[in-house]
Order: structure tokens, then sequence, then C-alpha cells
């Protein structure tokens, strides 16, 4: 089978409702890059109502209104079972801002009201009364530096359950106290981090790209992608100011 | 009688900051502090009351063309020319023009306003109308939500005394409209046939229009459009004028225009210089003009969130264009770049970038690897950029896409080289 046959299909979850802030930005990155490593990308856009695809290898989610919000939240509870099965197994997924929150056990609103999330990270959110926005610096020990704009009023906690995707050096994080930002749990990995997040860190990118074609031909081999314009802007968006 | 004094003082302030450029608004900050009544106070008691235009694009345009035929049906008219769009712009543009008692020689204020500065502008001074043109995706990183610049605009239609004129295509606004239980409404809008080219936020990944057809009859429709002339419905008659305006939004936004004018003016409307004015109206203040360098096109294009450059992309073609983008990250140009991932760079493939400047011109150039769109250089100085993307392309027109502090520098720059329209 030559290289350029290999498939791999990508989900973007609530692609109609959950996709108000560059979001296509982490999807984009992926199919190109894919495309340029010698694969072939399809894309699913699954929304509410749909039959969940039976061939999965990478899950992306993004951010959207409150308004958007409500109108998954039904139908992300009838597909929990079977994401929380993938990401068992080890399934790569990215989630942002959104579905960062509705991944996680429960978002607690400015009123009171509390929003059931599906649980598959052990995270809770509380909206705060600030918002927490502006150009942000974390460290990974697995991805170095990953650089990306935050903007969000929900405070989020980590339980034992994940791990933090970095350690923040300049911006706000998870809830602006305990110095952590995003979550981690098996292959998952979910932040507030917009810009969109992946075209400025292309390690993170190519770490997704890598798990789901390994996870479905068992290696991978790597094209040569030029890195300039990635490393130029990632140079220019590090001095940028809060 | 105090109030002189601060008046005299503020219009020093004023005229040393014009020798600065324009497009400040520190004399605007001196009076509010000094005198927070001079706004309120100033507008009142005009004939034909005030008038807000507001939404997330197109207020420039739209309150620059409303000023000029209104002009052309006998009106005086004050307006906050600067583009300084923000409360302090208003009362800096209104400095320059009361007379040494501080009153206002118009009959009629016409006024661009940012939705988040509208809202608390309406409290101090209710408009007699106001324009409602359209809710897109805009610096999210200052609003939070669409549905927040939804609901400032809603207050605004809430303050108004008189008429709220509204865009029926945008669905947002539409649901502003029928809530209006207590005040005229009237709509403008689209020929059926016309709405595939304004896709929404949402329906750019879907490629189809999601607004239903079941929807209330507007004063005025712009029912066809080719280019550089355009057919509008106003009440039973069809109109058909040429068009100095470029581009499909430019002329939309003239149809808004037209219907605010139409309620203004009422059974005094003269229609036919109405339309002559409208075919010579040209492109504001860095939207859309054109400049003439060493003999051709230099065109400025202001991008400001992702619908807007969108409809620019799809107004203006690339061919036989060069094209330079420059993008900024101050807090004017929006300061989070995820706005420019939301935007579809593919109909430049063909002509490719010749060159991209301003401060992110690095993450302009790593949006447009990933939609294999060719790059010419890469220059993040605007003055060098400008000056070598002239000197590069002689014997071409030229087409720049720039963010708010990017076009302000740019036209600067362009100054030294070119006569370029004082922003009073």
């Amino acid at each position: 089978m030559s290289q350029s046959a290999k498939v791999i299909v990508i989900v973007q979850l609530y692609a109609r409702d959950m996709n108000i802030y560059g979001d296509w930005g982490n999807v984009l990155t992926l199919m190109q890059r894919l495309k340029w490593h010698g694969y072939s990308p399809k894309l699913v856009e699954y929304n509410p109502g749909d039959k969940f695809p039976d061939r999965v290898d990478l899950i992306v989610g993004g951010g959207g209104q409150d308004v958007g919000q409500a109108k998954i939240q039904d139908d992300i509870k009838l597909i929990a079972p079977k994401l929380k099965r993938l990401a068992d197994e080890g399934l790569p997924m990215l989630m942002i801002c959104g579905l960062y929150q509705l991944f996680g056990k429960f978002f607690v609103g400015q009123d009171g009201t509390v929003i059931d999330g599906i649980g598959l990270l052990d995270i809770e959110t509380r909206a705060g009364a600030k918002r927490l926005t502006g150009n942000i610096l974390i460290d990974s020990p697995q991805f170095g530096q990953i650089i990306g704009y935050e903007n969000h009023s929900g405070q989020t906690t980590l339980g034992p359950g994940v791990e933090p995707l970095g350690q923040v050096s300049s911006g706000a994080g998870n809830n602006g106290h305990d110095g952590t930002e995003g979550a981690r749990y098996k292959n998952v990995i979910a932040s507030y981090l917009h810009g969109s997040l992946l075209p400025k860190n292309p390690q993170l990118a190519d770490w997704l790209i890598e798990t789901a074609v390994v996870g479905r031909y068992g290696q991978f081999t790597p094209g040569i992608i030029d890195g300039h314009f990635a490393d130029m802007a990632r140079q220019v968006a590090a001095r940028r100011p809060r | 009688m105090l109030e002189l004094p601060i008046i005299y003082a503020a219009k020093l302030v004023r005229a040393i900051a014009k020798l600065r450029g324009g497009g400040s608004a520190l004399p605007g900050l001196f009076i509010e502090k000094l005198d927070p009544g001079f706004v309120g106070r100033t507008l009142s008691g005009l004939d034909y009351g005030v008038v807000v235009v507001s939404g997330t694009n197109g207020k420039t345009t739209t309150a620059k063309i409303a000023v000029k035929l209104l002009e052309g049906q006998g009106l005086k008219v004050f307006t906050n020319r600067t583009g300084s769009n923000f409360s302090r712009g208003v009362a800096a543009a209104l400095l320059g023009e009361v007379d040494v008692l501080g009153r206002l020689q118009a009959d009629i204020a016409v006024l661009e306003l940012d939705e988040a500065h509208a809202v608390h502008f309406v409290h101090g001074v209710p408009p007699r109308y106001s324009l409602l043109l359209n809710v897109m995706r805009d610096q999210l990183d200052r609003f939070g939500e669409v549905a927040t610049a939804a609901k400032m605009l809603a207050s605004i239609a809430q303050a108004t005394t008189g008429t709220v004129v509204i865009n029926r295509e945008d669905p947002q606004l539409l649901a502003i409209g029928q809530n209006q239980t207590d005040k005229s409404v009237r709509y403008f809008g689209l020929n059926s046939g016309l709405r595939a080219q304004f896709p929404s936020d949402d329906d750019m990944r879907s490629g189809s229009s999601s607004v239903a057809d079941a929807l209330p009859p507007a004063t005025v429709v712009l029912e066809r459009f080719n280019g550089s002339s355009a057919v509008f419905g106003l009440g039973s008659r069809m109109l058909k004028t040429d068009l100095k305006l470029t581009g499909i939004y430019n002329t939309y936004n003239a149809a808004a225009a037209l219907a605010l004018v139409r309620e203004i003016m009422g059974s005094q409307l003269g229609v036919d210089r109405l339309m002559a004015d409208l075919a010579s109206v040209t492109p504001a203040f860095g939207r859309g003009e054109s400049l003439l360098v060493n003999g051709l096109p230099l065109e400025l294009v202001l991008v400001k969130n992702p619908g807007g450059f969108r409809l620019g992309l799809k107004s203006f073609v690339a061919t036989d264009y060069q094209t330079m983008i420059a993008i900024n990250d101050n807090f004017a140009d929006g300061r989070d770049m995820s706005w420019l991932w939301d935007v579809d760079f593919e109909s430049l493939q063909e002509t490719g970038v010749a060159m991209l400047s301003g401060g992110r011109a690095y993450d302009m150039a790593l949006r447009l690897q990933y939609d294999e769109v060719s790059v010419g250089q890469v220059e993040p100085s605007l003055s060098l950029a400008l000056r070598q993307f002239v000197a590069a392309n002689p014997s071409s027109p030229k087409r720049i896409y720039c963010t708010y502090s990017a076009m302000l520098a740019l036209r600067r720059e362009l100054a030294k080289i070119t006569k370029v329209e004082a922003v009073s």
C-alpha cells in the first residue's frame, strides 16, 4: 500500500455549534500536516443527531458561546460512553475551551446553575468574575514551550485523574491561581489556548498526528515541513505583552 | 458660562492634536473630564435629532454615505468624521464644530459608534434614529461573545426614541427588530438571489445561506449588483445607479444608508437628488479607498474581523493586482490572532501575496502557508515594507489589506509620497 493511500479520519466535534474562535485553525493544521507528511486526511464534521462514525483516528473540538453549548449538551451525553471508551483506548483528542469544560465533571455558572459535563476529564469549572484574557506562555515537559492566547471566564481546577498540559510561565492558565494550564488524560489534550493553538505549536500537532497514525498503522514516517514561518511567528508571539 | 473657558482650552488641545496627524481622541478626553455634560447638552435640541449608526462592519462607510445624502437633501449635518467611534471621539469632533458660545450649528447629528461605547452613549444622549448593520465575530478578546455584541445593539434599539432601521438579513438583528413593541422599526434587505454573497460566520464552513425566506418586507432592497452599478428597490420604485463605491458590501451599506435617509426625510425626500448623490460618493477613510501612487491605484482595505476580511476578499479580485497584507495586534486591531484562521485565503492562491507586514506579519505568513498561498516577502516594519512594495511593482495596481493601526501608519507613510485625503 503506498503511503499516500493511508487515510486518517479526523472527527470535528460539533463543527457547527462549537466553532466560534479560530478552531478551524486546529483542524486545518492537522489536515495539512497530515498531507505534507504523506497521509490522506478525511474530515468528518459531527453535529447533534448525526451518527458517530465507526472509524475515527483523531477527535478535535473547540469553543462555543453559551448558546452553542446549550445546543450540544444533550447530544454529548449520548455519545459520552463512546468518547470515554475511545479515550481509554488511547485515541488522540484535542479539546479547546468550551469542549474542554464539557469534557470535565461539571460547570457552575455565575448564577450557581450547574451544567453536567461528561466526566471524561477529572476537572471542574466554575465561572469567575473576571475574564482571563491575553497572550500566554506555558512550559510542557513533553512539548516544550506552548504559545497561545487565552480568553475565558471559566476557572478550571484539576483533580488527581489528570495532569496539566503545562505550567504557566506568563499568563493566567486554568484558574489564575495554581499555575497550571490545560489537562491531559491518556492521549486526550485539553486547553484554553487559542491563537489558534496548533499552527504556532507544530510540535503538538505532529504529536497528535503521530499518535493517530501509529494507532491506525503501527508506524509513522514524517515528511519534511518548512517551519520557518512558525518559528518566526513564535518568536514574535512570545515577546508580545499580555 | 463657566464652560466656555473649558471649551476654548479643549479647542486648543484639539488644534495641537491635529498637528500630529489626526485620529486622536485626546481633546475628547480633556473635555470629558472637565465638562461631562458637554456632549449631551450640545446635541440636544437639534431639529432632526441624533442618529446612531452601529454594528460590526460598515459603520464608517454607511455613516459617510448617510451624511452625504442628508446634506444633498438640504440638511446641515454634524458627524464624527475621524472614524474614532468611541464616545471620546464624538466629543473631540464636536469641539471642532461648536462656535465661540459652545453652540452647534446643525440640523442633525449622524454618529457612527462602536457597539460597546454606544451602549453608554445612548443613555446620556437617546437617539431619535438608530441604524443597526450587522452582528458578526469581531474582536472576541474585547467582547467575549457574539451574543454580547448583539445585546449591546439591542440596548441601542431600546434607547431609540423614534425609528430603528435594521438589516433584516442578520438573524440576530431581525430578532431585535421583532422584539421592539413600542417603537417604529424599518428594514433594509437583499434580493434573495444575492444572499449567497453574504455568508454569515456560521455559513462559512457549510457554504450555504441559512436565512429563512419568511422575512418582513424591507423599505429598501438591494436587488441587483454587477460591480460598478446596482439596482435598489426603494418602496415601490426600482432605481438603477452607477456607483463609485467598490464591492458588494459597500453597496449593501449604501442600501442601509438609503433606508435611514428615507425615514428621516419622510415625505420631503427628493429621490432624484438622493440617487445622484449616491452615484458620486467615494469609499471612506481607509475602508476601501483608492490613492494614486506613481500614477497607479493603491487601494487600502481595512480588515478587522473574519466577516469583514472575507467580504473584502470576495469584493476585490486579486488578478492583475499586487497584494500586500499588514497585520498589527494593538488593542484597536484585535490582540488575538485566532481570527485570521476563520478567513479563507484560497482566493489568493492564483496571484500569491507580494508583501506581508505589521507586527504579526509572520502569523499571517503562517496562515497563508496553510492555505497554500505563496508569500513574496515578509517585512514587519510598515515603512520599509511599503517602500519595498511600491518600488518592486512599478507597473501594477496595488491593494493593501490592513488592520486599523496598520492603516493609520500606512496612511502617514503614504502622505510622504502622495496626496492623501486629510482625516478631519
